[in-house]
């Protein structure tokens, strides 16, 4: 968790409008490389909406989301499609899974792969070499992403015949499949047990550490977000109204009084 | 025997509920010409009967496939016995080198009637394999699919009358048109959800058909065009026999070449993003995939047979004119993709044999054809949405320890 | 000006049956979001329950607008049932399959009803009986509306002024509306949403068939067909005022109707239905959610 290391993911000022609606409020978060962030806060503050802002499902209303790639020219990811901002290196998984429940485990992460090879139809139907090879080092690929998250049993099963936290995994396994700059992590451990839980940190942190790359996550369960990330970003009715270490975080007033009721202390 | 009494009680109200539904259109007919009334009171038993057991086997039907879900769900993989078997890689070549071979000695065991026939059930096997591609695999729900059939045939006749162009010169060009208008008409509407998708290719299917209709100068209206050249082979002379042969042949070539073609491209990348973007919409654009370039090869692909196998029809018929193209047609192709399995390459081609075929042979089914393939698609949604034969799972191998092409290894900068 | 009031008025005639169909689609659709494909075929049954229980009545030697009437009552009361049974067979199975699954039943339905039809009874026109009687006071006009128009005009007002008071005034309509806005949550609440699902196939069942008597004593035939493309024009009419609004379907309805009219008019009568999907394909494109309807962001 180095807190030095280059901005990777800057969102300034974000903000989005459903209607009359103000979901998001002007948020600003920022994500360095190499960092676990989380991104917490009650029930309807507006996370998920926050995040598929930055992956392109929903156009913002106003603000600026910049990637700066290692080397390379920064780019903003606002207005960009869904698969335009996977391409650019942010993948994501979702709250309530979303896997291709009539595929099989391999093909689900083999799909995260697409956007990184390149045969087309008239290659496919030829099936040269070149494509060949392609093929089978796409299979290559998406078995070492299985291994990673420990599904290397279920190759060959339908995706919707996994059990649940399996196809948690299975999201992980198939976001890091694209070769993202920084993944974002749509409430991993939702619906988890707590042996699940445990399983899911350390994967989380494998992740980080062996692949080098920034999380950002969005979690409910305050546990296992004080334990892995730094820093920490706490959103209320659509506004941020916390930031910082966890120390910071669980200490702020505004944090306490937002999550009144509800279990703070780890 | 209480479950006994009251299943019979629930299947004679059932009975009598279709017996006062039915009552109006089945027993009574008006003649307003003649004055007279029908009254055909026969057809109430048949309906009181048939309802009664009908409502007996849809229970039992119901029932079993609310069991098998909940097994499935459990994690259990529930497949049948022809579908472990079709899994065998080295039996299913078997039966396809089978299958191939009486395909080729086919003409020359039977006459020149049987010969055509199969050439119109080898048209809706390419039809159904083409339209598979859209529906089955990418999930984009196409009922307007005849029009690029159409296309295709109308491009042949009008080029063949105009121009005086043949058959082998007209071939690919049919398909290049099937697949410019796939493309054209799939650009604006591709984005649009499943359901108004369906409606708008309904609607150019009818468009189709009207303005062939109307543009006389082109089409020549609804008497068609006629006296269209078969298929030559370097300018031989043949018989209708010889021709028909000739046709049969060029159909299973055509069928053999679709089928190479669709299943390298299930297998492929590009497929694999069909079958993603039928499972999930959003997951699928999440995972890099873009949308609308991909629903655009499918639709077009599978235009592009249509407008082929077209122009073969219009040469094998030698006739056409716009009520071939209706959306009856649609319907059909669209009964074939459904009741042989969606994304199934060999449940389609079953699907078009038996659809096709069973008519053709059973002439007392042939009327009650499309009220059965309505039926069918109905019972096949609820009782077995895979349809006969549902997709077969690629398997792929790993090979060892090869390295991985990660984002780490690759050089990012340069 | 005769002409264009002459138009305007059977647009307006068109248009108000084409609502009358369109108010089924968009209430099924609002609840269950699935193209009832086989509504058309509803609008048809209704109209050929007519046809029959009228053909009846005149043979036997009846006539006469009450025999008009009764025909349409009972036509209605079969409609009604043929789509409440529709719903139970084919659609109910499937709820909680992929769209992709109910839509195909739904099609397959379609197909199936208007065989059935063209099986059970024939596959030409038959003619329906003529038993609007002209009225006296419409005489000076009726270059512009006659009295059919004029019947279908006015009973299409009734209805709709009855269907509005049901879904904004009464219990059942009040729950329709719940089931509508979110379907699981209004069965938390103790909605009994299949009874809500059943009542909204019955109420659009009945409007259909209003709709097919009118148009056949309008036009004066009858076929199995006739519901395939009164259905395609009905679901543009809703699409295009907003899929799951109501005054949406009436306002898509009078569009579509005129449009129709006015392009057989002052165009070419051959190019009428291409004008419907012509708006169609155009509404689609620009803009999905329809005139009046709501733009809907998917939930992820």
């Amino acid at each position: 968790m180095n807190e030095s290391g280059r901005k990777l993911l800057e969102v300034k000022g974000l903000t989005m409008d459903f209607g009359g609606l103000r979901a998001v409020d002007s948020v600003s978060l920022t994500v360095h490389e190499g960092e676990i962030a989380a991104l917490i806060g009650p029930n309807g503050a507006g996370k998920t909406t926050f995040f598929n802002c930055v992956t392109g499902i929903y156009v913002p209303t106003k603000g600026d989301i910049l990637l700066h790639p290692q080397g390379e020219q920064t780019r903003r990811l606002n207005g960009l499609k869904p698969n335009q901002v996977t391409e650019m290196g942010l993948a994501r998984t979702f709250q309530n899974i979303r896997l291709f429940g009539g595929m099989t485990v391999l093909e689900n992460v083999m799909i995260g792969r697409h956007c990184r090879t390149s045969s087309g139809i008239f290659r496919s139907i030829l099936r040269g070499s070149r494509v060949r090879e392609e093929e089978q080092q796409i299979v290559e690929d998406s078995y070492y992403w299985l291994n990673k998250v420990g599904l290397e049993k279920y190759v060959n099963e339908f995706a919707r015949n996994l059990p649940y936290g399996a196809q948690r995994r299975l999201e992980i396994a198939r976001a890091m499949a694209t070769d993202p700059l920084l993944l974002l992590l749509d409430e991993p451990a939702a619906g988890m047990n707590p042996y699940e839980t445990s399983a899911l940190e350390v994967l989380i942190r494998r992740i980080s550490e062996e692949e080098k790359i920034a999380i950002l996550l969005i979690e409910h369960d305050m546990k296992l977000v004080m334990k892995i990330s730094h820093p920490i970003y706490v959103m209320e009715y659509g506004k941020k109204i916390a930031q910082g270490s966890p120390q910071d975080v669980r200490n702020n007033p505004r944090v306490i009084e937002a999550y009144l009721g509800e279990e703070v202390e780890a | 025997m209480k479950i006994i009494l009251r299943d019979f009680k629930k299947s004679l109200l059932i009975s009598l509920w279709f017996m006062f539904l039915t009552f109006p259109l089945v027993v009574v007919r008006v003649n307003t010409i003649e004055n007279v009334v029908v009254w055909r009171w026969s057809n109430l038993i048949w309906v009181a009967a048939g309802s009664f057991f009908l409502s007996y086997l849809w229970r039992y039907m119901l029932a079993r496939r609310n069991r098998r879900r909940k097994i499935a769900e459990e994690g259990v993989e529930t497949r049948g016995r022809l579908q472990m078997l079709l899994e065998n890689e080295q039996l299913r070549n078997r039966v396809l080198a089978i299958l191939l071979a009486l395909a080729l000695v086919f003409p020359l065991v039977f006459d020149t009637y049987q010969t055509n026939i199969m050439v119109t059930a080898l048209i809706f096997v390419v039809l159904g394999l083409g339209l598979n591609i859209g529906v089955g695999l990418a999930g984009l729900l196409d009922l307007g699919y005849v029009a690029f059939f159409g296309l295709g045939a109308y491009c042949y006749a009008i080029l063949n009358h105009n121009f005086d162009l043949g058959f082998w010169f007209v071939l690919p060009i049919g398909g290049m048109i099937g697949c410019l208008f796939g493309v054209i008409l799939g650009f604006p509407i591709l984005r649009l959800r499943g359901d108004y998708l369906a409606i708008v290719t309904l609607g150019f299917g009818m468009l189709f058909r009207v303005i062939m209709e109307n543009w006389e100068t082109l089409s020549s209206g609804p008497s068609g065009i006629a006296n269209i050249d078969r298929p030559g082979l370097f300018g031989l002379e043949m018989t209708l026999a010889q021709s028909t042969t000739y046709i049969y042949y060029i159909m299973v070539a055509l069928v053999v070449l679709t089928i190479i073609v669709t299943n390298r491209l299930k297998n492929s990348r590009i497929g694999r993003a069909w079958i993603a973007l039928r499972e999930d919409e959003v997951a699928c654009v999440a995972m890099g995939i873009d949308m609308g370039r991909t629903k655009l090869s499918a639709y077009a692909l599978g235009a592009f047979w249509a407008g082929m196998v077209g122009v073969i029809f219009a040469a094998k018929t030698t006739f056409i004119n716009p009520a071939s193209f209706t959306f009856m047609e649609s319907a059909i192709i669209l009964s074939i993709v459904v009741l042989g399995g969606m994304g199934s390459i060999l449940g389609v081609i079953l699907g078009a044999f038996i659809l096709i075929l069973l008519p053709e042979y059973l002439r007392a089914f042939a009327e009650y054809r499309m009220l059965i393939f309505g039926a069918a698609m109905v019972l096949m949604m609820i009782f077995r949405p895979q349809g006969l034969i549902s997709g077969l799972r690629q398997v792929y191998t790993y090979k060892g320890h090869k390295t991985h092409v990660g984002v780490k290894e690759q050089p990012i900068n340069e | 000006m005769d002409y264009f009031l002459e138009l305007f008025f059977s647009g307006l005639t068109r248009g108000s049956i084409y609502a009358l169909i369109a108010l089924g689609y968009t209430m099924v659709y609002g609840i269950i979001q699935l193209i009832n494909f086989a509504h058309g075929e509803i609008y048809m049954i209704g109209a050929f329950v007519a046809l029959i229980v009228s053909g009846v009545c005149t043979i036997y030697g009846l006539s006469g607008f009450a025999i008009l009437i009764l025909a349409a009552a009972i036509a209605a009361v079969y409609a009604a049932a043929y789509g409440f049974t529709l719903e139970r067979v084919a659609y109910r199975p499937l709820r909680g399959s992929p769209r992709l699954s109910a839509l195909i039943s739904a099609i397959g339905m379609s197909i199936f009803l208007q065989n059935y039809v063209l099986l059970a009874q024939t596959p030409d026109f038959l003619p329906f009986p003529r038993l609007i009687p002209d009225l006296a006071f419409i005489e000076p006009v009726a270059h512009i509306i006659g009295t059919p128009e004029l019947v279908i005009l006015i009973t299409t007002l009734i209805t709709m002024v009855v269907l509005t008071f049901l879904i904004k005034k009464t219990r059942v309509g009040k729950a329709m509306r719940a089931t509508q806005q979110d379907l699981s949550m209004a069965r938390l609440v103790g909605i009994n949403v299949d009874n809500v699902i059943s009542l909204t196939f019955i109420i659009g069942s009945v409007m259909a068939a209003i709709g097919g008597v009118l148009v056949a004593s309008y036009i004066g035939q009858v076929s199995f067909y006739i519901g395939f493309l009164a259905g395609i024009k009905a679901f543009t009419a809703a699409v295009l005022g907003g899929i799951g609004s109501i005054p949406g379907a009436v306002l898509g309805g009078l569009i579509i109707g005129w449009s129709e009219s006015f392009a057989a008019g002052y165009i070419s009568s051959d190019y009428e239905d291409v004008i419907t999907f012509v708006l169609l394909v155009v509404i689609l494109i620009f803009r999905p959610a329809g005139i009046l309807g709501k733009v809907h962001k998917q939930k992820v």
